[in-house]
């Protein structure tokens, strides 16, 4: 005779091992959980309504599918939980006997134990249904996912300048759904913009940039709050415009600018997702102030005017600053999921005629004027020490 | 003989090439040679002590021959040297 459905239950849950919840709780506490993962494998309304914290989703309809996504690794210590710990075991089971998880427990009592013992809860802000549908491709990612698309929407990032490389950068994160752009552009659309900077239009010629940008981010994602700065970068104002970003897009078109970003994001600890274009040849790399080389690690000292090309006008093919700038958005991406391995300490070079990508190794300077320094003892007027720019500009003809 | 990969701004000192060989069993000697072969590239490349500009970067595959051995740096036949100047270009 065939059990009853909670006479299986009862018999699996003898077959599998399970955990009380107290031990869960310390678990979660404990500042190093690192390598035990914490999966909820109930349906999505149930865990947007409240979850363990750090935990992951992977309902036990999509068992099977998606675990790898959250525990990639098969001898990691898995500990499964649902409402009250019936799906779960037999989750559990199915992790275990058929898919090799050597180290896989079920919470007792749920998600309705945890919460009656008074633990604490992570609630998720809820998506709207707008918003489930527009991110609905972003949420089939295990690397994304709600998670990541709520630490999308919570980002901050600041792009420097709304031009060749800022435009399809510009406009990829708002598409993704970041929540703040900031944009630093003192220029107005030009014309001969329009080869590349797709983010304005004809419409728009003679319109600040900063301005041009915001109509064409809200016509895509209203989602998106844009903080407009129309200025110039100096050493007075950039403390005050960068502070309370979480990363930089730097596309500026020039060295000063450069080196007292460099500066000042070292100081403030921001990450910069770099990039520079010139003809038919882009550089990116990403600036972790501390974890791994600043801009003056790599390049102590700017070039002399004559290899500098970067005052007035230089010839750029059009769709190269779209293939660096996206390269920025996509470093951007894994910067705020978490994912992938993100381009610090490494350089890579793409050269559009020739169709190839080369990688070179940046290492930090041990003896750096700026990051091997303690950030707070750099001061304000350190802040892109450089030589006189109209000076510079003027020796390059 | 080495093969060194010029950097656009660089180009117009050696004629417009994009890849340009020359002998050395060092990263000094190369260059060196390279500077004898077009004399517009030296300025660019060595500073006045005759040692590599501060604001050019030279790898050797894709090592930084500051971490390596600086002009020392010795060159196989097959060898790519590769000079990175800073770039802002952005607009």
């Amino acid at each position: 005779m065939t059990p009853s459905g909670a006479e299986f239950i009862k018999q699996i849950k003898a077959q599998i091992d399970e955990v009380d919840p107290s031990v869960v709780s310390e678990i979660v506490d404990a500042p190093a959980a690192d390598g035990i993962v914490i999966v909820d494998v109930r349906e999505a309304d149930e865990w947007e309504a409240g979850h363990l914290p750090g935990a992951h989703f992977v309902t036990r309809g999509h068992l099977e599918s998606r675990i790898e996504g959250a525990a990639p690794d098969r001898s990691a210590r898995v500990i499964l939980y649902c409402a009250s710990g019936n799906r779960s075991a037999l989750a559990a089971k199915t992790l275990r006997d058929d898919l090799g998880y050597e180290n896989v427990s079920s919470m007792t009592g749920g998600y309705t134990l945890w919460k009656d013992r008074g633990y604490a809860v992570a609630v998720p802000k809820a998506f709207t249904p707008e918003q489930k549908q527009r991110y609905s491709r972003h949420f089939l990612l295990p690397e994304v996912g709600p998670e990541g698309q709520q630490k999308l929407l919570d980002a901050k990032v600041l792009l420097l300048g709304a031009g060749g490389l800022g435009s399809p950068t510009a406009f990829y994160l708002a598409a993704a759904g970041v929540g703040t752009l900031g944009i630093v552009d003192d220029d107005t659309v030009d014309l001969s913009n329009l080869q590349r900077q797709i983010i304005h239009t004809m419409d728009t010629v003679g319109v600040p940039k900063v301005d041009s940008a915001e109509r064409a981010i809200h016509a895509l994602n209203p989602d998106v709050r844009v903080n407009k700065y129309p200025v110039r970068l100096n050493s007075s104002n950039i403390v005050e415009i960068i502070q309370g970003y979480d990363l930089i897009v730097d596309g500026v078109d020039n060295f000063p600018t450069r080196y007292l970003l460099n500066d000042a994001s070292v100081r403030l600890k921001i990450p910069v997702v770099s990039a520079a274009i010139l003809g038919f040849e882009g550089q990116l790399s990403v600036f972790a102030p501390y974890d791994g080389p600043c801009y003056r690690c790599l390049f102590p000292e700017p070039p002399p005017a004559e290899l500098a090309p970067s005052c007035g006008a230089n010839g750029v093919l059009g769709v190269l600053p779209g293939t660096m700038g996206l390269l920025q958005a996509t470093e951007v991406i894994k910067l705020i999921i978490g994912a992938g391995e993100p381009l610090i300490g490494r350089l890579l070079m793409y050269d559009a005629l020739s169709a190839t990508t080369t990688e070179l190794k940046v290492r930090r300077d041990p003896e750096c004027e700026i990051c091997s320094r303690d950030p707070d003892s750099i001061s304000d007027e350190e802040l892109g020490v450089f030589p006189d720019y109209e000076a510079f500009c003027a020796a390059a003809g | 003989m080495a093969t060194i990969r010029i950097p656009p701004v660089l180009r117009s000192a050696v004629g417009g090439d994009r890849e340009v060989a020359a002998t050395g069993d060092t990263v000094g000697q190369v260059l060196e040679n390279l500077a004898e072969a077009h004399p517009e590239t030296r300025d660019q490349l060595f500073g006045q002590s005759g040692g590599l500009n501060r604001f050019v970067n030279v790898y050797v595959n894709d090592e930084d021959v500051r971490v390596l051995d600086g002009l020392g740096t010795s060159v196989a036949e097959n060898d790519t040297l590769l000079i990175l100047p800073a770039m802002a270009g952005g607009a």
